[in-house]
């Protein structure tokens, strides 16, 4: 057995241990790890949603002028291509929570589990709802 | 189909090595093969110093996991079949220091496991006279997935939070002081609270969920420290809202 570099003085009884230091980009070792950094990373996208719509309520506080200026600034093609991009962090937010919900929630009835498909189902229908209300609200007029 | 594969071991001797190195082994292909068959017929055949462990070949004791192509497999489940005619890479675990060759130290893992306290705790023990403790099959049925882990730590091989944080008391340890938490034999679950509801512990974990998909008794440690996680969060709003506490 060859070692490649010089090898550090060997006690008996005293094993060596080998220990690998983890990369700081382990997280593009293995898509599994990419997929789950580009889930933890979309909350940012969630919260920033979050900062829009409080500022367009205080700029729509402000009067119609304010919220005019506001409303041609979100028509700007580089934050519409922004926001395109922060909906579909979103949308993957959203999805892959809804879908660990089953995970964490044990749910019995009758002392059996309730399948997974179940609570995650629930989580899509309520989200359909909600948005099918929100849509129904913006549309009307 | 090729009548042989060829296998890439890393070694790794602390007399004489400094870091790991692969080292290729020409072996019989057979399709009712698997890895450790692979590692067997290496040791038996062609090199008597490859250092691993293994003991049943069935999948119940856990001694045999190890990286196959990056990753974390019981060998005995592993078939040749499913990566020839490609070489097959294997590496010792993951996340866990090498003492030689394909064998890593699990320490670590031990000292975790036993701060869980993973054995039925009673306030007052009866007496062996006064008959077993009953359990319906509704209640075995709550914790029977997680009492089917077998400390392969194939888990901790797959966690990136216990890579970067050694600290971290790792999915199987938490998983099976759930297992007892969840039992109806066991009135334990207040002394497991203050190693569970600690940051290395339940609250180090950011719901990878790589931990059950590598899991080869489908355990769902992701699963069960999510669950733990509810539990503590209600148990905290409890001592907060109510006057007598979470008590």
């Amino acid at each position: 057995m060859k070692s490649t570099s010089a090898p550090t003085p060997y006690t008996l009884n005293h094993p060596r241990w080998y220990r690998k230091r983890v990369s700081t980009y382990w997280w593009f070792q293995r898509p599994e790890y990419l997929r789950f950094v580009l889930r933890e990373v979309s909350s940012v996208f969630v919260a920033y949603f979050v900062v829009l719509t409080l500022l367009q309520v205080y700029m729509l506080s402000r009067g119609p002028l304010a919220y005019g200026n506001f409303l041609n600034l979100l028509k700007n093609p580089f934050v519409i291509a922004w926001n395109v991009i922060s909906l579909l962090f979103v949308v993957f937010h959203s999805i892959t929570w809804f879908n660990l919900a089953a995970r964490a929630m044990v749910v019995r009835v009758g002392g059996k589990r309730v399948p997974g498909v179940l609570i995650s189902g629930s989580n899509y229908a309520a989200w359909l709802v909600v948005s099918a209300v929100v849509a129904w609200f913006l549309l009307r007029g | 189909m090729a009548d042989t594969i060829h296998l890439e071991v890393a070694r790794y001797s602390p007399e004489s090595d400094a870091v790991p190195h692969l080292q290729t082994f020409e072996v019989p292909f057979r399709k009712d093969w698997v890895v450790l068959d692979a590692l067997n017929y290496i040791k038996d055949k062609k090199d008597g110093s490859l250092t691993y462990r293994w003991s049943c070949r069935m999948g119940i004791c856990g001694s045999c996991g190890m990286l196959v192509n990056g990753e974390p497999k019981l060998t005995c489940a592993t078939f040749l079949a499913d990566y020839a005619p490609a070489p097959v890479r294997i590496e010792p675990l993951r996340n866990f220091p090498v003492i030689r060759d394909l064998v890593v130290a699990m320490n670590d893992f031990m000292r975790k496991l036993q701060r869980m306290k993973p054995w039925l705790i009673r306030k007052e023990e009866k007496p062996v006279s006064a008959g077993e403790y009953l359990q319906t099959p509704e209640e075995l049925d709550i914790f029977k997935q997680y009492s089917m882990c077998i400390n392969c730590m194939l888990c901790y091989a797959a966690c990136p939070v216990y890579g970067l944080d050694p600290l971290f008391a790792g999915p199987a340890a938490i998983a099976l002081a759930q297992r007892y938490n969840l039992d109806s034999r066991d009135e334990g679950a207040k002394e497991r609270f203050p190693v569970l509801s600690q940051h290395d512990a339940i609250w180090g974990c950011t719901f990878v969920g790589e931990c059950t998909r590598v899991c080869p008794k489908n355990v769902d440690p992701a699963g069960a420290i999510q669950q733990y996680k509810l539990t503590a969060a209600i148990d905290w709003v409890k001592s907060v809202l109510l006057p007598w506490g979470g008590k």
